[in-house]
């Protein structure tokens, strides 16, 4: 039938192949099935046109499903897409594998998946995220792998992933609540830099989270704002699992109030009851991880995005305390003013928000008053507020706006608008009178409709109080009498009768019947008189009618009347019909005007279940806080990132070291160090930048010696193992010093607790103590996988408290190996851009956000990047392409001995510059150079950035070579400072000094230096500006010591400056290499005297 | 997530379907039409519909329905904003959002959804990204492509989505640097029949049209900062400088986008440029209408574009009126009398007054109708919020920098 289709994509031409592709686009984009061109299609899925694929991509992702036998032809294909070099089609062939929905690849899929999570690209890790629910939807049987997966990804750093696999968790596996203690402050702390749909799943999920984590905030204050807050009471009981006995004893007391009693004693013997019982009561105490949720959580109801408003709202709301989900409120009702979809949701939960708690909204009445433009909906929901903020202090402000809506021509708002003014009498009795008044007085409008809701609504108003208000049936009942008079009233409510007859409104009717019938008692006089000219006049024919009529109420109503008015129609004995009348007229409970939102509080504010007012397809109850706190330690934990992990466990297999010294293990450690830390400049959200150096500056004596302090602790724990008892003590005292030397108030108080100590450590730039940890675990891993059998025993039991057995892993590396070739870590074509270096910086910037109201106690523990780029390649000398190349400071990926080298080209010329690569290589001897993956092409104006590892043999000798594009070739030099050649290596103190020991004489270099004051309390900066070495923790506040090793050779490289009060300091360097010491001794003279 | 999405006209045609999990029958669309159906207006259909396996969450906007096709639990709002943010970018690239515009680039439609959402989660929604990806069609371009055989498609990932600035894209280029800030405000206002203000706020927004090159940092601040206490921001606004110094920090997009917008609320003062008499009638089969208006506190700036429409009760059958300035219409089917004032010079205030003709035999009507104004004031920011300067960091050359005041009415309604 597509013949002419087929033709086109069986052509070897590409643009007739796009023209095929976008006509089928465009069939499915009608809904028409395109599904025989399948064979046809398929074929091009190799195709080397980007946008024919991206079309054919589409197509399958919507046949596949259908036609899976032919789909799997197409398999190979995205196989070979996983390990391309290009980010992007390794993440869109991830995407397409997982989205085809062919049973039959579930387990390819899965080791796409997880081959997917361990990549370096953070964009492909995210499609990897993406993948899971794919998956999961398409096999619940891989469950526990697909968890296990999401719980590796959760450990992820990026704030691109972040959002993403949390989605993945909401979806598989939501009731795994242990899987987030360990990255709880980790995605509190990243929540501001995460992308907004990662932010408002992030909040739910930590909605949820925090509900089984943390007590009820509300638990034990309540009894302060109860009487402040004024809300209705009965409800304040369903919210609060709070003592029985002090429920009792308010359900004792509102029971007073209600039966007017005399209560001041009574009140005041409760008052001091309540008062024994909150004495008795423990003091609340919130969580510090509950506080920083919160805290973290409130900066985004700044948000242009409404969904995260509303997420943060219900977070503040579900967990706040009671006086501070306040805050919510001015976002929400600025949310009012946006697209009338999201109007129509907030205010439906504002309207479940103000009937629990009607004080946070009360100062926006205002808001809420309807407009003329405002659809229906909209209308009747604003009303639903209004109702609900209805005070004794408003009510007379919103009953005026009322009366202005019952003009409206909108018969459905002035029906509804007449039921919020019954449910504001019944609410406030004071003004009870006053719209039973005004309902009455609309008895006389002319629209039937406006009528026949008043009639309902004051049948039931009477019928909640009609002790008090026989007046007013007396009243009506003179209407009903005066109907032969034909006075206005009567008049409509003989109309109304009359309209009986049009069978428009059988409930207005049927009340009616019902209130003459039923009070007939409280007016005596007037009833039987009424009923007698009725039953003359009019009631016969109306009870005639009504026996016919065709609403079984009304039928209902009537028999009920006639029964009353005429005992001798059907039941002979009069004392029967005494009877009847005692059990028909038996007081009936007075109906309750309600809120139709009572009841949606059942669902999570913000819930689609909550938008529907039923329970949809995978909701989720949101759990009841815990009677008890559990352990929180449990989120203390910090691990490590993936895909590094992997790295090191793949690069120690193929290394296959059969002995590993304990120095050489070390050198991966600064390396983490280094990545982790971006530097500081061009990290984005380092606002605090400049205020934050000079405050490190001024207390690095101080702060130096509590770092010391916290290697130690974290050393301690570690050699403690699974010991809990002594973990927390250590932290505890540590967490004095931290508070004497942090002024910040906010922290002080954050540190009440021990456990918060860490948490205040995590928030800073640094997570020095936290990253040193895990480094340390990494170690130990690599140690034992590397099976060296010299790891010390203290150490080892840290490590089995951590890490998943290493067998496992090595299983599992096993079995990818097939799809994991070292190819697949070739360097992102494209890498940030200068600006924003280092992939991790999103979630550094969140880091530093917090650091505000940290301390002034971190330092830089190693391996900033120096930053400077040096100059490769004049544009002139290059026609218009320029290179530039520095050291990122990064481990490299190709070989451990290597050093990583950033080149970034720019072309400046006007045409695109080709084929970007290296040619001849003069090599010196040893030298060795892994090429950077050929540049395809560059545009005009723009620039690439590329990496290269370089292994310079621990000598600086430069290294020559020649960059070649599509037509020409130069000759360049890449030259290497000596402080890049060193390798940064944490060490404890007294190992440095043992080290030193060893490498005296010949291999030491000492000398004094006059250490100007600005120097001096950069002094940490300075000298890591110069040397890639990693700072040793040291007990003495004057003696900084730093530590690294050789690239090349590991020959360690000691470094430490005795500083004096004077300024003068004393330099020693140590290494085994002597050359590069001399060398690194005089570079850091040189910078540490200017 | 979002399953599926179909696009609909208002002739209830469904013009677009994209699925992103199993497809699903179109035949899920009649639950909305009969939605549609009960509503009186179709503005009037309720955003979420629930039907037996699957949930409707519809927008409706330029007079197009997009309903998507919802499996589970998930906040509404989410997904509301969602299908806004697919309109955004519509208009976006193809400067509107119609049913026309889609059909004629259906193909740059389908690329966009599949790029913006993945098995139904979103995945690229800032349009500096997106852009990048998926060039914007131009006839240049076109043109251009058809000759060298290039694609619309990008084969490299932004490496905007990479870094911790997704929402500019690198390697930005211009030859005049520029940056432009409007301050526009909105007036929302409920006078009553009396004259006094029920309700009055302000809803202000800062839209920005940055063209920098390279990379920069930008300042911008207030003269009177603390009128703002309930603003939203653009993504890229740093939150801790306004909290601590009450300046917008931010290293902006390329191009248009809305820096920040705020809302002044009704607690504060609100002064209201314009004053509203009328006078509405109904006697036995006509009735009188009035209008008058005058400024007030619009400090000696001019009223322009003055409208003012009211809707008459659906009795009134034809209006006569007389307008000392402008001139009215009435349209007799929607009973809406739309007198256009435009330029309100200084001096007497203008008026319109006449007789209105009601139905015979029918009582008079008892509502009165709502009279809604429109204006504009150029170069007046009402809340008095001024930008005190911008400041360029980590870039060396100068930019044109400029600020314009605007007010307007928004939802500006005088009760008769």
């Amino acid at each position: 039938r597509y013949d002419d289709l087929k033709n086109m994509l069986d052509q070897n031409k590409d643009f007739l192949k796009l023209e095929a592709m976008k006509r089928i686009i465009g069939m499915i984009a009608k809904g028409k099935n395109a599904s025989s061109l399948f064979p046809a299609v398929v074929k091009n899925v190799a195709c080397k046109n980007i946008e024919v694929k991206k079309l054919v991509y589409v197509y399958l992702e919507r046949y596949a499903e259908e036609q899976q036998d032919l789909a799997l032809l197409s398999i190979s294909t995205f196989q070979r897409g996983l390990k391309d070099h290009n980010q992007l089609i390794r993440a869109s062939a991830l995407r397409v594998l997982s989205s085809i929905r062919v049973p039959i690849i579930v387990p390819i899929m899965m080791l796409a998946i997880k081959d997917g999570m361990t990549d370096m690209s953070p964009f492909v890790r995210k499609t990897a995220a993406h993948a899971i629910p794919k998956l999961y939807s398409l096999d619940p049987d891989q469950k526990e792998s697909l968890i296990e997966i999401i719980d590796k990804l959760l450990s992820d750093r990026t704030t691109l992933v972040a959002g993403s696999v949390v989605m993945a968790y909401q979806e598989v596996c939501p009731e795994r609540v242990d899987l987030v203690h360990r990255h709880f402050r980790k995605l509190c702390n990243l929540l501001v830099d995460v992308d907004e749909w990662g932010q408002i799943a992030i909040l739910s999920m930590l909605t949820r989270y925090a509900r089984t984590q943390f007590t009820d905030p509300n638990k034990y204050i309540f009894l302060i704002p109860f009487y402040v807050e004024n809300e209705t009471i009965p409800h304040q009981f369903c919210t609060h699992r709070g003592d029985v006995k002090i429920k009792h004893k308010f359900l004792k007391s509102t029971e007073m109030y209600s039966a007017d009693k005399p209560f001041y004693e009574e009140e005041s013997s409760s008052d001091s009851d309540e008062e024994k019982i909150k004495e008795k009561l423990p003091k609340y105490v919130m969580d510090p991880d509950h506080r920083l949720l919160l805290k973290c959580s409130k900066p985004l109801l700044q948000s242009r995005n409404s969904a995260v408003v509303m997420a943060v709202a219900q977070l503040y709301y579900h967990l706040g305390p009671r006086q501070e989900v306040s805050v919510v409120a001015k976002a929400l009702v600025r949310l009012l003013r946006g697209r009338r979809e999201v109007q129509a949701v907030v205010l439906q939960n504002i309207a479940s928000m103000t009937l629990m708690r009607k004080g946070i909204f009360e100062a926006f009445l205002k808001s809420f008053y309807v407009r003329s433009t405002d659809p229906t909906h909209i209308r009747v929901m604003k009303l639903e507020v209004l109702t609900n903020l209805a005070t004794e202090s408003n009510i007379s402000i919103i009953l005026r706006e009322f009366q202005t809506y019952v003009r409206s021509s909108d018969k459905q708002f002035v029906a509804h608008t007449i039921q919020a003014i019954a449910r504001c009498a019944t609410n406030i009795e004071e003004v009870t009178d006053t719209c039973l008044a005004g309902l009455v007085s609309l008895l006389s409008n002319r629209d039937e409709a406006v009528v026949a809701e008043s009639i309902v609504v004051i049948k039931k108003l009477l019928q909640m109080n009609p002790s008090q208000h026989c007046d007013i049936i007396k009243h009506m009942a003179r209407l009903v009498d005066n109907i032969q008079v034909g006075s206005l009233p009567p008049r409509i409510l003989r109309q109304t009768i009359v309209k009986n007859t049009l069978l428009k409104v059988p409930m207005a009717k049927a009340s009616i019947l019902w209130l003459i019938g039923e009070y007939s008692e409280f007016v005596p006089k007037i009833a039987p008189d009424v009923l007698r000219k009725a039953t003359k006049l009019l009631a016969q024919y109306v009870l005639q009618l009504g026996k016919y009529d065709q609403s079984y109420d009304i039928r209902d109503r009537s028999r009920f009347i006639r029964h009353l008015i005429m005992p001798s129609s059907e039941l002979a004995n009069g004392q029967i019909h005494k009877h009847a009348k005692k059990i028909l007229l038996a007081p009936k409970p007075a109906p309750v005007l309600e809120s139709p939102f009572k009841g949606r509080d059942a669902y999570q504010l913000g819930s689609l279940s909550h938008a529907i007012n039923a329970e949809a397809n995978g909701y989720q109850k949101l759990p009841d806080f815990p009677e008890t706190q559990p352990d929180p330690s449990v989120r203390t934990v910090e691990v490590k990132r993936l895909w590094e992990i992997s790295q090191i466990e793949k690069s120690c297999s193929s290394s296959s070291r059969s002995v590993v010294e304990p120095v050489t293990t070390d050198r991966r450690r600064p390396g983490r160090t280094a990545r982790s830390k971006p530097p500081k400049k061009k990290s984005f959200y380092s606002d605090e930048d400049s205020s934050e150096e000079s405050e490190s500056g001024s207390s690095s004596s101080g702060s130096e010696d509590s770092e010391s302090d916290s290697g130690d602790s974290s050393y301690s724990e570690s050699e403690s193992g699974s010991d809990e008892t002594e973990g927390p003590d250590s932290r505890v005292s540590d967490s004095d010093k931290v508070k004497k030397k942090t002024v910040t108030p906010a922290l002080a108080a954050a540190s009440d607790s021990g456990r918060s100590r860490l948490s205040s450590f995590s928030r800073k730039k640094g997570m020095v103590p936290v990253i040193r940890q895990f480094k340390m675990q990494i170690l130990f891993h690599f140690e034992s996988s590397g099976e060296s059998g010299s790891s010390s025993s203290e150490e080892e039991s840290s490590e089995e408290e951590v890490k998943p057995p290493p067998k496992r892993q090595t299983k599992r590396k096993k079995e990818t190996v097939n799809l994991l070739d070292l190819d697949d870590f070739s360097p992102p074509s494209v890498s940030p851009s200068k600006s924003s270096t280092s992939l991790l910086t999103p979630m550094l910037a969140s880091d530093l956000q917090g650091l505000s109201l940290g301390g002034a106690n971190h330092v830089e523990m190693a391996g900033t990047s120096s930053g400077k780029s040096y100059e490769l390649l004049h544009r002139v000398t290059g026609g218009g392409l320029s290179a530039k190349y520095r050291y990122p400071r990064s481990p490299c990926i190709y070989s451990d001995t290597m050093i990583t080298v950033e080149l970034e080209f720019t072309n400046s010329s006007d045409s695109p510059i080709q084929n970007i690569h290296i040619g001849e290589k003069k090599l010196q001897a040893g030298l060795k150079v892994h090429d950077f993956a050929e540049i395809d092409a560059i545009e005009p104006g723009s620039s690439k950035t590329s990496t290269m590892g370089i292994d310079f043999c621990d000598t600086t000798q430069p290294l020559v070579f020649d960059i070649c594009t599509k037509s020409r070739k130069f000759n360049v030099s890449v030259k290497i400072p000596v402080g890049e050649l060193v390798k940064p290596v944490s060490m404890a103190q007294t190992e440095f000094l043992n080290q030193q020991g060893i490498l005296s004489g010949m291999n030491e270099n000492k000398g004094k230096v006059n250490v100007p004051e600005t120097i001096q309390s950069s002094i940490n900066k300075k000298v890591m500006e110069i040397v890639n070495v990693c700072i040793v923790p040291s007990t003495q506040s004057n003696i900084h010591r730093y530590a690294g090793k050789t690239a090349h050779g590991g020959s360690v490289l000691l470094l430490s400056i005795d500083l004096s009060e004077s300024g003068e300091a004393k330099l020693i360097v140590n290494c085994d290499k002597m050359v590069i010491g001399s060398m690194v001794f005089k570079q850091v003279k040189e910078a540490l005297t200017n | 997530m979002i399953h599926s999405l179909f696009m609909v006209n208002s002739h209830r045609d469904i013009f677009m379907e994209k699925h992103w999990k199993t497809a699903v029958k179109r035949s899920i669309c009649d639950y909305f039409f009969n939605a549609l159906e009960k509503a009186s207006s179709p503005e009037d259909i309720p955003p979420v519909i629930s039907t037996p396996h699957h949930y409707l969450i519809t927008v409706y906007r330029d007079r197009l329905y997009f309903v998507s096709v919802i499996g589970k639990e998930v906040q509404p709002l989410f997904v509301i904003e969602f299908l806004h943010r697919i309109m955004d970018t519509f208009v976006e690239y193809f400067n509107e959002c119609s049913e026309r515009v889609i059909k004629e680039n259906y193909v740059v439609v389908y690329e966009l959804l599949e790029e913006m959402l993945d098995n139904g989660f979103p995945l690229a929604t800032e349009s500096n990204v997106l852009k990048e990806l998926i060039k914007p069609p131009n006839i240049l371009r076109t043109v251009v492509n058809t000759v060298t055989g290039q694609s619309n498609v990008a084969d490299h990932l932004p490496t905007g989505q990479l870094s911790n600035i997704p929402w500019r894209r690198s390697g930005v280029k211009y030859a005049s640097n520029e940056a432009y800030f409007d301050v526009t405000e909105e007036v929302d206002a409920i006078i009553d029949r009396s004259g006094s203000t029920v309700f009055a706020e302000i809803h202000g927004s800062i839209d920005a049209c940055v063209k920098l090159t390279g990379m920069p940092d930008l300042t911008l601040s207030f003269v009177n900062p603390r009128m703002l206490d309930d603003v939203s921001f653009h993504p890229c606004v740093r939150f801790k400088r306004w909290e601590n110094e009450k300046v917008l920090s931010f290293v902006p997009p390329d191009g248009n986008f809305t820096l920040c917008s705020y809302h002044i609320g009704s607690q504060g003062m609100v002064s209201i440029p314009i004053y509203v008499k009328h006078n509405v009638h109904y006697a036995g089969s006509g009735g009188k209408f009035e209008v008058t208006v005058g400024s007030r506190h619009t400090m000696g700036k001019i009223i322009e574009d003055l409208r003012i429409s009211a809707v008459m009760p659906k009795q009134v059958t034809n209006v006569n009126l007389l307008p000392s300035q402008g001139e009215y219409s009435f349209k007799p089917v929607e009973k809406e009398v739309v007198w256009d004032v435009g330029r309100m010079a200084p001096g007497k205030p203008p008026s319109i007054k006449g007789i209105l003709s009601l139905q015979a035999g029918v009582p008079a009507p008892e509502e009165k109708p709502t009279v809604t104004v429109h204006f504009k004031i150029q170069q007046l920011a009402i809340s008095g919020l001024r930008v005190n300067r911008l400041d360029m960091y980590s870039e060396k050359y100068k930019p044109f920098k400029g600020v314009k005041y605007i007010t307007k009415a928004g939802k500006f309604q005088v009760r008769t």
